[in-house]
Order: structure tokens, then C-alpha cells, then sequence
């Protein structure tokens, strides 16, 4: 067999570093078709294969063992918008910016907040990891409607399709998402869009406490506003803030966000009456309550602390971009607790930690300050992991964190049959070895 | 005599003493004519006689039963309420048929975390109406809600009218026990969201009892809206409708469904239960709004005022529970109201890209009138799912060949035009053929790659979703060869 494909291919230096390790190789194919080649030149070789997009999550997962060719993305750039179906399909390496404001132009958005600014679709999907507006339309996961990915053999496969409803065949771009490249390189994806909602509504609610989010959460969820976010946000030192997003037309918004604020009004308000307070969570420090002595008298103060804006606050959904992030999920209704949880276990190892995310679906992401030791992450994690239900996984960790050995992942459900289809799609498990929990280290020990 | 005609398979006796100790006498049944009730599942033309059937009544019951199969390679298939129109849940003769009939039980209704935790078996509306003291209900409503089970909605992945705007099954479970073909009984996700590693959710709903059986379902809840608005509005021309959903989508209206009916199909409701939709009409349109009171009435001016302006000669808006129920009454009828107009028909499910709609229906109207078939259209516009029916008279020799070559041009059409074979009945053993049409033989080869990572032994399932030599001839990309265990002598081929 001939050798081929490889063709155009640089040296790697440091700055294609993939979580601190250097590729040997870098190419940069300029079409799915080229793409397929590399790959299938990579597979004759025996190369381990990492994928970059933007380059703003090469240190999230795990840390790679090695990269023998890295394959950049960034030619891989087109959109094709059909805006009166409200279907995009677009290569994997067109920045997520780009398609923001092109289907903007039409009225429309893929309804999704990025949480890192400059990265690509293909990094958007690898990671799968999406902000607080998810509440109407879902996450990433519930918007892919069709991929096209080269597997590790350099085979080009498709499944789903250019329609929004349809069932036939297997939903492999579930599997994609979220999965780091590990299962294939993601070179196109297509997705269901959303008119861009006319009017746009913030509001932004003071918590005094544990107690307070949680009635105030509670209260929002028997409310029928349908917000599209719900977000809760708990800065280091304690002061925590609730973000209701509200979208539709401009009457609409306006009235649901008067309906918003009485309803989180009320919520609040109870605090003033004398409950004892929430038992010493760190939540309530630093933060003084904006709620009335009596709970009746909300419609007549209808402010109660919540401010009202039409437009969203700097940086929104965006995650740090230095530092340890633990993704925590729980049941919704845990939310609050788990932010008062997360702030504990911080105090105890004298770490400032920020718990942000979306409290109504239970989609939290506990940032740890950079620099913080690799016991410490390994004692926060352990903490939030010990609760039934809740998991805790590293997205993004530092290089000390990694030589460490700190397990990332926790306990995953299913990670036999994970492994299955690893094996069974990257039988030599070259795709970015080491980044996904198919192949982390402690499995490589078990099974040599 | 019955038995006679329908032994049971010897493979599949040597399994049934084993079976009985595992589900209890009365959860086994070996009697042919009780074997029969399962011969099919909603598409009636494909039958066969159940090797065994069985009921089991816990996880830990159908956990037994599929390792039971793997260790003796005799395949099975899981069968909810058998209201499945692709023929998935066609039993194997020589297999066992695994019915989750008695995994009934609503388990937990969870307010506080918007979910409810059930078994397979439950009916789809039930879960609705036990969401209902807490404001709240289970979005997926397919046409079936009454009588299909969660179990079978996962595996289909079902939509229902208003899918439109609050999507399919799968963006509604957050949590699945599953048996694995190889009897492994995992719990993926929960009541919390995000489960760690591979969405293996987002992969196991849809795929069709291929990759084993879910047993438990956490499925999240939606609040009831605070107001519902459903609209009639009436055209002359199918193209006029058609310009009226183009223009409801582009003015950025979300309708939680768009559904459409063409003559035809009126007709065949009008008669059927004088539903009164407006006379002369060639196109109705049944548009449904719901969401917070302000935004349903901005949205409901404007939509009335885009069906005006498309050609609507009449519109009707119904405020109240009584007045929707009865503009739906025509479309929800339509299906069993041609059922009176014709002896026979083909219920056909495509999926169009939305903006192709009024040329793939002109197209329809020249093979029907070619073909001298006549094709009602009753359908999802809103997201471009066509539900041609394709009526025959069955008493005619050669009629039904005719309806489904017409039927299986539709589908050609619906490819041609960028879309789908299935929007939400599913692959089964209907479309498995036509699979090759929609995608690559490399597609193909990915698709059966996954599945034998999960089901090695090809035992779950078999013969449906992707196409075999056995039921389509040489097919490229898939089971190239003899399967490996065949191969070894450790299983035969089905
Ligand atoms: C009148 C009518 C209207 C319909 N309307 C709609 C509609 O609007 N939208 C729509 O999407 N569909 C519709 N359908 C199709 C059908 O109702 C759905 O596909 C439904 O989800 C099937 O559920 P079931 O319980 O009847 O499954 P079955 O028919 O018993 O099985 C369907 C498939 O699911 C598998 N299966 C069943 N239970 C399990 C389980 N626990 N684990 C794994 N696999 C399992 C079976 O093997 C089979 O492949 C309609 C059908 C009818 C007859």
C-alpha cells in the first residue's frame, strides 16, 4: 500500500502543545476529503491522533500520552445556512463567532452560550460543554441534528441528516459530543436553529442565603414565566446572585419580567420574617437582604433588591480561563445546596472556590483558583463525589493536577460499554490517547 | 392444530423450563394461539409467531431473561404496547418476544426536581396525568399517548404534534436503566443532568430495541403553559398553506405544532366526524401557540395576520379547552377517517426539509394522478414530516404493489429533496432496505460497528434498522461475510 496523505505537514513546536504535550506533527487538511486522507495516512503509521480547533480547551480532559499529529481544524471553515428550514450545517473548524453573527444577519441563532470565548464549533461539540441558556431549547446534545466524522481508519461517516425530526439510524453525533475526538474527528456538523428572540430581559436577584435560593428557585419553577435561563452565580467570599433570562416579544418580556420580579420578590421577602438563618452555609456571608418584613407586602415593593436590565452581563456564561473547572451536576432541585456544599468544602481546604451554572437544570461548574494543589482538588472532589447522585468531573485541570494522577472522571456508569465502542471505532485507541475516560490511566493499569 | 403450526423452535424450548423459573409460570407463554396475539406490532403485514413470549415484572427479571439469550445466542426482542408502525417489534420465530406489559408502575413523581422515575410499560399519557397535581406534564405526546409505552417511545425515539417546539423523546430522558444485549443492567444519568463520559442516553433512545431493553425511565417534566391558543385557518390551494407556514417560521413564530390536512383528507374527516372545518376549503391549517399570556396573544395576532395575508379565506381561534378539542377533532380522526373512505392504505412518514414542502406535494399530486392513487396528506408541516396516506383497494389484484411503489416514491422524493425515510415511526423491518439510500455503505459500516460493540452476538433485535443479506440481498458496508461466531460455530445465522 501506498503511503499517502501526509503530505502537508509541518513540525510541531510548544505552541501546539495539547495540554503541555508537543505533536510531532501538525497538519492542517483544508477539506473533509483531505481529512479522511491524513487520517488514514496516520492509521498506516500507527499515529496517535489530537484535534485542535480554536485552541481554547487544549487543556481541558485529560492529559494526552502522546500526539504524534495534530490536526488543526482551522481550514475546515464554511457555512451553509438554510434559513428558511432554520438548519446550518457547517465545517468543524469555523469559528463559533463567525456563525454567531452569519445567522444572525437572518434573524437566527444556534441557541447555545459558548463558555469560552474564540473556540470553534468542532471545539464547541468535542467538549460539549454549553452555558446557562438551556432551559427552552437544551443544550448542545438536544440541537445536533447530523455530523459528518472521520473515523481513526480515515473512513468518512455520516449519520443523522439536514432535518430537523428524524430517526433513522443510530444518533452517533450524541456519542461525539461531549467525547473529546476520542471516537473520531468531528469535521461538520448540522444544527437546528431559533429565530433570535426580539426582546431580551435580565434579571438579577441578591441571595441572603441558602434558604433564600432555594425558596427563590422554588418559586420560580411553579411560576409559568419559562425562563431561558436560570443562573446562579456564587462569588468567592459569598455573595451570591440568581440571573433570570427572559425571551420573547417586546410586551411579553416585559410583562413576564414584572411577574419575574414579584415572584422572586416574594421568595426573598420570607427571609425578612426571621427564619434563623441556614445554618452557618457560607452563602450567607457578606450579603445583606434586600427583602421587605412582610412576605403580602411584595406587590407594593415589587423591587425587593432584583434589578432589571435588557441586556446580558459582561462575559456571560463564559467560564475562567485559568484555573481548576469541576463540572458538578445534581438533581435541580439540590442546586443551591451544592453551591453552598462546594463553598464548604473550599473553606475547609482554604480555597476560594466560585460556583456558577444553571441552577434549574442542575448544570453547575465550581471554578478553583489556579495554583490550588493537587490534594486540595483531589479533597474537593472526593467531598462533592461522596454525595449519592451528584457527580463531579474535571473539565480543565493544571499540569500539577495531571502529574498528580488526580482521577478526572469519578465514578462513570456505563464505561464498559463506553469502552466497547472505543474499541470498536479506534481499535488502537489513537485518537487522543489518555483525554477521554475510555482511556484513562487507572483503566490502562487494570488491562494492560 | 395451531401448536402443530407454530411449534416452538427447539432452541427456544430448551430456554423455557429456565425462563419459568425466572418470570413464574404465568409469565411464560409457549401456547401458539396465545403466541399469536404477538405476531406484530402496528404494521400488521409483517407477522411471525413468537418463539416464546415472556412477561417479566422486574429489571432484575428481564436482566435473567437477555443473559439467558446471550449465553445460548438466541435472539430476543422487546416489545412495549406493539403500537410501533416500522415493524420493530416483529417477534423472531425463534427467538424470544420480551414484553414490558407488566412494568407498569409510575415509580416517583418528582416536583422539586421537574421528573418522574417510571417502568417501561407505562403508558405514555399516564405519566402526564400523574405529573397533573403538580402543574406539570410529559411533553412527547405522540398520536398513540393513550395505549404506547415510555419504553417503546425511547426506543423509537417518538415525536408527537408538538415536537415542534419541545423536541423528540430523547430531549426529554435524563436517566435509563438498561439491559445490554450481553446482560449487563446499567443506570446511566438520573435526576441530574450532564451524565459523566459518552451520552450513551442520547445513543440508546432511538435505537430501536437494538442495543437492549430500558427498564427504568427518568423523564423530565414540563410546567403546564399558562395559555393555549389553537387556530383554523382555511385555504383553497395546498400552496397557499404552504406560503403560510413559510411565513409563521419566518417571522420568527415558534408554534408549539403546525399541522396540515389536504383535501382529501378533509373530506375523509368531514365525513368521518363532521368536524365542520370550513366548506371548500383544499388546506387546513391547525396551528396550536401556548406559553406566557402576553406572548401567545402577540404571537397569535401575528400569526392570524400572516395566514390572512398567505390567502386565508377563514380563520378560526379557539380559547377554550371544548373549541380546541374540536378543531383537532378533524386531525386527530384523520388516520382511522380514511380508513372509511378507502379499504386499504399506507401510512407513509418522510421528512422533507420544510422549505421543499410545496414542490415535494406537487410532486405527490403528479404520482398519485399518475398512478391513479389516490394520496391523502395529513402531516407535521411545521418540521416537514409527511404522513401521506396511500390508498388502495386490497380486494384488487395487484393494487397494494401499486400503493407501495407510490409509497416508496414518496420516500425517493423525500431523499432527493435532502430529508429523511423516517421522521418518527422508525427504521424496523419496514425501511431496513431503504437504508442505503439515505446513507453510504461507509455509513452504514459505522452504524453496524456500533451495534456489534454492544450486541457482539447480533442477538438483540436482529433484522431490524440496518439491512441484512437476509432481508435485502447483498448490502454494501453491512455484515460483510459471515458473522463471527458463526463463523466459529458458536451461533447460527438468523
Ligand atoms: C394510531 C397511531 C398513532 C401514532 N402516532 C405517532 C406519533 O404521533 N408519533 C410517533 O412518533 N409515533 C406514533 N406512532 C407510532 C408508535 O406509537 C410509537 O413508535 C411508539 O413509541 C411505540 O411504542 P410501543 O410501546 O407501542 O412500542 P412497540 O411497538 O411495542 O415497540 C416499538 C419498538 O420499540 C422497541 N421497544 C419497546 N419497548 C422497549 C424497551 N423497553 N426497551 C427497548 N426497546 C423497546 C421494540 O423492540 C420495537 O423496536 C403511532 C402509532 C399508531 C398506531
Amino acid at each position: 500500500m501506498t503511503r499517502q496523505g501526509i503530505e502537508d505537514v509541518r513540525a510541531g513546536g510548544p505552541d501546539d502543545a495539547v495540554c503541555g504535550v508537543v505533536p510531532t506533527h501538525v497538519a492542517r487538511p483544508r477539506d473533509t476529503e483531505t481529512l479522511g486522507r491524513l487520517l488514514a495516512g496516520a492509521a498506516e503509521r500507527g499515529w496517535s491522533v489530537a484535534v485542535r480547533g480554536g485552541g481554547t480547551a487544549q487543556d481541558w480532559g485529560g492529559r494526552p500520552r502522546t500526539v504524534d499529529l495534530l490536526v488543526d481544524t482551522g481550514a475546515l471553515t464554511w457555512i451553509d445556512h438554510d434559513a428558511g428550514d432554520l438548519v446550518v450545517e457547517v465545517g468543524a473548524g469555523t469559528p463559533v463567532a463567525e456563525l454567531t453573527a452569519t445567522l444572525a444577519k437572518a434573524g437566527q441563532r444556534l441557541s447555545v452560550d459558548p463558555v469560552r470565548a474564540g473556540g470553534t464549533v468542532g471545539g464547541l461539540l468535542a467538549t460539549g460543554v454549553c452555558g446557562p441558556r438551556r432551559l427552552r431549547t437544551g443544550t448542545l446534545r438536544n440541537l445536533v441534528i447530523g455530523m459528518t466524522v472521520v473515523r481513526a481508519d480515515g473512513v468518512v461517516a455520516r449519520s443523522g441528516g439536514r432535518v430537523v425530526k428524524n430517526v433513522a439510524g443510530y444518533d452517533l453525533a450524541k456519542l461525539h459530543t461531549g467525547g473529546y475526538g476520542t471516537l473520531g474527528v468531528i469535521a461538520s456538523a448540522a444544527f437546528r436553529l431559533h429565530p433570535l428572540p426580539p426582546a431580551l430581559r435580565v434579571l438579577d436577584a441578591p441571595l441572603p442565603s441558602r434558604e433564600a435560593a432555594t425558596r427563590a428557585l422554588a418559586a420560580l419553577r411553579r411560576s409559568t414565566v419559562v425562563p431561558a435561563a436560570v443562573e446562579l452565580d456564587r462569588a468567592p467570599g459569598g455573595r451570591s446572585h440568581l440571573h433570570v433570562v427572559l425571551e420573547g416579544t417586546s410586551a411579553g418580556v416585559e410583562a413576564r419580567a414584572d411577574e419575574t420580579v414579584r415572584v422572586l420578590g416574594a421568595a426573598l421577602a420570607v427571609e425578612g420574617r426571621g427564619t434563623p438563618g441556614d445554618g452557618g452555609t457560607a452563602m450567607a456571608r457578606g450579603e445583606g437582604h434586600g427583602g421587605t418584613e412582610d412576605a403580602t407586602s411584595s406587590d407594593r415593593a415589587p423591587e425587593n433588591g432584583v434589578r432589571v436590565t435588557d441586556r446580558l452581563p459582561d462575559g456571560w456564561g463564559l467560564l475562567p480561563t485559568e484555573g481548576t473547572l469541576i463540572r458538578l451536576s445534581v438533581p435541580p432541585a439540590r442546586s443551591a445546596a451544592a453551591a453552598a456544599r462546594a463553598a464548604e468544602l473550599g473553606d475547609a481546604v482554604g480555597t476560594d472556590l466560585r460556583t456558577t451554572g444553571s441552577a434549574r437544570a442542575g448544570a453547575l461548574v465550581v471554578a478553583v483558583p489556579p495554583g490550588a494543589s493537587a490534594e486540595v482538588i483531589g479533597l474537593l472532589l472526593e467531598g462533592l463525589r461522596s454525595v449519592p447522585e451528584w457527580s463531579a468531573t474535571v473539565l480543565r485541570a493544571e499540569p500539577h493536577v495531571h502529574e498528580a494522577g488526580v482521577d478526572l472522571w469519578g465514578e462513570v456508569p456505563g464505561l464498559a460499554v463506553m469502552r466497547a465502542i472505543k474499541d470498536a471505532l479506534d481499535p488502537g485507541h489513537r485518537l487522543a490517547p489518555g483525554r477521554f475516560v475510555t482511556d484513562r490511566p487507572d483503566d490502562l493499569r487494570e488491562e494492560p | 392444530m395451531t401448536e402443530t403450526a407454530h411449534p416452538i423452535p427447539a432452541a427456544v424450548a430448551a430456554l423455557v423450563p429456565r425462563l419459568r423459573r425466572i418470570c413464574g409460570g404465568d409469565g411464560v407463554l409457549t401456547d401458539a394461539s396465545r403466541r399469536r396475539v404477538y405476531e406484530s406490532d402496528g404494521l400488521t403485514r409483517h407477522r411471525a409467531v413468537p418463539g416464546v413470549v415472556v412477561l417479566p415484572t422486574t429489571a432484575e427479571q428481564v436482566t435473567a431473561v437477555v443473559r439467558l439469550c446471550a449465553e445460548t445466542g438466541v435472539p430476543f426482542v422487546p416489545r412495549g404496547a406493539g403500537t410501533g408502525l416500522s415493524a420493530g417489534a416483529l417477534p423472531h420465530p425463534e427467538g424470544v418476544l420480551l414484553s414490558t406489559s407488566r412494568m407498569r408502575r409510575i415509580i416517583e413523581v418528582d416536583p422539586d426536581n421537574e421528573c418522574a422515575v417510571v417502568e417501561p410499560g407505562v403508558a405514555n399519557l399516564d405519566v402526564s396525568r400523574a405529573a397533573a397535581p403538580y402543574g406539570l406534564y410529559y411533553a412527547p405526546d405522540p398520536s398513540s399517548q393513550q395505549v404506547c409505552s415510555v419504553g417503546g417511545n425511547v426506543a423509537e425515539n417518538s415525536g408527537g404534534a408538538h415536537c415542534l417546539k419541545y423536541g423528540f423523546t430523547v430531549d426529554h430522558v435524563r436517566g435509563l436503566d438498561v439491559v445490554t444485549p450481553q446482560g449487563a443492567l446499567l443506570r446511566l444519568g438520573g435526576k441530574a443532568p450532564d451524565a459523566p463520559g459518552h451520552d450513551l442516553i442520547g445513543a440508546f433512545v432511538g435505537s430501536e430495541g437494538t442495543l437492549g431493553i430500558a427498564t427504568r425511565i427518568t423523564v423530565g417534566l414540563t410546567r403546564l403553559p399558562e395559555r393555549t391558543v389553537t387556530l383554523l385557518s382555511a385555504f383553497t390551494s395546498m400552496d397557499a398553506g404552504g406560503r403560510a407556514v413559510s411565513a409563521i417560521i419566518a417571522a420568527g413564530v415558534l408554534p408549539s405544532a403546525i399541522e396540515m390536512m389536504d383535501a382529501l383528507a378533509i373530506e375523509a374527516a368531514e365525513a368521518a366526524v363532521a368536524c365542520d372545518y370550513p366548506a371548500g376549503a383544499a388546506c387546513v391549517l391547525i396551528v396550536e401557540l401556548d406559553g406566557p399570556a402576553v406572548e401567545v396573544e402577540a404571537e397569535l395576532a401575528e400569526v392570524v395576520r400572516l395566514c390572512a395575508s398567505a390567502g386565508a379565506f377563514e380563520t378560526r381561534t379557539a380559547a377554550d379547552a371544548d373549541e380546541r378539542a374540536r378543531i383537532w377533532k378533524g386531525r386527530k380522526s384523520a388516520f382511522a377517517a380514511v380508513g372509511r373512505i378507502s379499504p386499504a392504505y399506507i401510512v407513509q412518514d418522510g421528512v422533507v426539509p420544510r422549505t421543499a414542502l410545496p414542490e415535494v406535494l406537487r410532486r405527490i399530486t403528479e404520482l398519485s394522478a399518475e398512478s391513479g392513487i389516490r394520496v391523502a396528506n395529513v402531516f407535521h408541516a411545521g418540521d416537514g414530516n409527511l404522513h401521506p396516506l396511500v390508498l388502495f383497494d386490497d380486494a384488487e389484484p395487484g393494487a397494494a404493489e401499486r400503493a407501495e411503489e407510490v409509497s416508496g416514491a414518496i420516500l425517493d422524493l423525500c431523499v432527493e429533496h435532502g430529508g429523511s425515510i423516517t421522521g418518527e415511526h422508525g427504521v424496523g423491518v419496514d425501511k431496513a432496505c431503504k437504508m442505503p439510500r439515505m446513507y453510504s455503505p461507509d455509513d452504514l459500516e459505522t452504524f453496524d460497528l456500533f451495534r456489534r460493540a454492544l450486541d457482539p452476538r447480533g442477538i438483540a433485535n436482529p433484522d431490524k434498522l440496518l439491512p441484512t443479506p437476509r432481508l435485502c440481498g447483498e448490502v454494501p458496508g453491512v455484515r460483510r461475510g459471515a458473522h463471527p461466531l458463526v463463523e466459529s460455530g458458536e451461533a447460527e445465522q438468523f
